[in-house]
């Protein structure tokens, strides 16, 4: 089985620097595409690899960046830059994918970077990166210097007249940053609010030029697919999406963690065979596919292959592809309130559905953890998933919010009713 | 070129060097208050309105700028700020316990610092180390796999 994205992380945490990287073949692509490759062949390569986004929507890679317009020279862009932002946010809860690709193998991230952005003509690129991964700040830093010193990055890289600059960027805090729009306007030093969009940011984005936003995993897989090519990458899956996927798993399991995989591996063996299974004592009810904006799923959806297709069809969606473990002895509804006081507090407060619905929810449900549910409170939160729902906000922010909650009523309807008959939570602990 | 006075050369020297990354200085405001908040411990009135000259803002939205990012102190915090996740995995793994503990061993509530200035305890969304569940910052550095004892170990050690 092969890894491409996590060959070069190991045990020990320290990751290879640019004399091991390249050692293990690391920059090989982006010679190869810098000075054999048009950038047109690029995009046609990603487009035929079916790479599609590795944040959480899923979106065909090769599309979103076809929509950037196209330069016939440099005077055009020195007149109009472009940009290319990674999306290193990594802020959903139960999600630590992005973490260990920074962390393990930075330079992989660095030379997916130079590949996207010649492909894009794009001569400066951001990491927009979370506050509090001070580690991965630090190892991206000194990974762009030795870049620099090395003619990796700068003007004419590899002789091949391409220049390029990339800034690490730090921020502050706010899930809300995630989300590509309310990224650019933080990138910009404002509020993250999410902006309207048509204009799609490949057209109007960072200070209005055209920009394209990418998750930090979706660009990992750059330099694997310039070097191996789409029908490699295509057969690296066991089923129809193509590539592999580092998957996790947290919860009540005897050996949580995150894996490199096929896509369309089953649930069940991520479950059993990489995370080894429940702990004594515990059993499974139910889980999210791919963070906490995703639907429930449960035992009977063990057998599913875990790629966006089968996990979509199921009514959930693949997410970031890590998964959290509903155990036996969690209360369902304390679930789903932790994840709505979440969501309620990271609401940037743009859109009334989203501030003053979200937090009502939380309100319903912690009633319910109180004791003091009723009957009528399951009809107004199944209306809140429809009023939050997709459609009737700004972004996607309240409608993901909305994902456990519309599951958990259809698939734990009964302990939501055992809190109103008991007048308690029959889990409190 | 007054207000631009209560900020330190260093600090200057550290904002203008990430305002010159971008197409517009008002870019790196997020990074000028981080770098007002390493040197000083948190954002005062003052330092906002020396940023907001600096990067040619109005303190007004540098401020709300400030105020929306939780990383970002407006008021004054302990010598040990210590921020415990509270989002799902480590709710499943026992994090309300953790918050009882630091609660009843500090004498505080989230939001609050010890009278001594010793510590400020905050909750902090998902830290992306769900693996290692449950786990929180102390001053920045991530401890995980938290239990009894070693929150108890952790705050003999901060001390």
């Amino acid at each position: 089985m092969e890894t491409p994205l996590t060959k070069n992380i190991g045990t020990d945490k320290t990751p290879p620097d640019l004399k091991q990287y390249r050692a293990n073949g690391g920059y090989r692509a982006a010679h190869k595409a810098l000075l054999e490759m048009e950038s047109g062949d690029i995009l046609q390569l990603l487009q035929d690899a079916d790479l599609r986004g590795r944040g959480g929507a899923g979106f065909p890679t090769g599309m979103k960046w076809s929509f950037v317009p196209m330069y016939k020279d440099r005077e055009e862009l020195q007149r109009r830059p472009k940009y290319l932002v990674i999306n290193a946010d990594e802020m959903e809860p139960g999600t630590f994918k992005d973490r260990l690709l920074m962390e393990g193998d930075p330079h992989q991230l660095i030379e997916g970077i130079i590949i996207s952005a010649y492909t894009l003509q794009a001569e400066t690129a951001y990491i927009f990166i979370r506050g509090e991964y001070t580690r991965c700040a630090e190892l991206l830093t000194k990974a762009i210097a030795e870049c620099r010193e090395h003619g990796l990055l700068g003007r004419n890289i590899m002789h091949s007249r391409f220049n390029l600059d990339i800034y690490v960027h730090t921020s502050a805090g706010r899930y809300i940053c995630g989300e590509e729009t309310a990224l650019l306007n933080s990138l910009e030093g404002k509020r993250a609010n999410p902006r309207a969009k048509p204009p799609f940011p490949q057209v109007s984005g960072l200070w209005g030029r055209p920009t394209v936003v990418n998750n930090v995993e979706t660009i990992c897989n750059v330099p694997h697919i310039v070097n191996n090519g789409a029908d490699w990458y295509k057969g690296l899956s066991l089923t129809g999406d193509a590539g592999t996927k580092v998957f996790g798993v947290s919860g009540r399991v005897k050996n949580p963690g995150a894996w490199e995989l096929p896509l369309g591996t089953p649930v069940r063996e991520i479950i059993d065979k990489y995370a080894g299974g429940m702990q004594d004592g515990y059993k499974l009810r139910g889980f999210l596919p791919g963070g906490g904006s995703t639907n429930f799923l449960t035992e009977q959806h063990l057998d599913l292959h875990m790629d966006y297709t089968s996990i979509g069809k199921a009514g959930s969606r693949l997410g970031t592809g890590t998964m959290i473990i509903m155990d036996d002895k969690t209360c369902p509804v304390g679930m789903v309130l932790n994840l709505e006081h979440f969501f309620a507090q990271e609401s940037c407060g743009w859109c009334t559905p989203c501030r003053d619905g979200l937090p009502w929810v939380e309100h319903i449900l912690s009633e319910f953890e109180k004791g003091r549910g009723e009957m009528e409170d399951m009809e107004i939160l199944n209306r809140h998933t429809h009023l939050l729902g997709p459609g009737n906000t700004f972004c996607a922010l309240a409608p993901g919010a909305m994902g456990p909650l519309e599951s958990a009523l259809r698939y734990f309807r009964e302990d939501f009713e055992a809190h109103i008959h008991a007048k308690a939570c029959p889990w409190s602990r | 070129m007054e207000k631009i006075a209560a900020l330190s050369a260093e600090e200057i020297a550290e904002i203008e060097a990430e305002a010159s990354h971008y197409e517009q200085k008002q870019a790196a405001s997020i990074e000028a208050l981080k770098v007002v908040q390493k040197h000083r411990g948190w954002v005062s009135d003052e330092s906002i309105k020396a940023v907001a000259e600096l990067l040619e803002m109005s303190p007004a939205e540098l401020d709300g700028v400030a105020t929306f990012y939780n990383l970002i102190f407006r008021r004054p915090v302990g010598r040990n700020v210590i921020m415990l996740c509270d989002s799902v995995s480590c709710w499943i793994m026992g994090c309300d316990n953790i918050a009882a503990q630091l609660k009843g061993g500090l004498g505080i509530d989230f939001g609050q610092t010890t009278e001594d200035g010793e510590y400020t305890l905050l909750p902090v969304a998902c830290q992306g180390a769900c693996d290692r569940a449950p786990v929180m910052l102390v001053n920045g550095e991530l401890e995980t796999h938290l239990n009894e004892e070693k929150v108890r170990k952790i705050l003999g050690s901060t001390e």
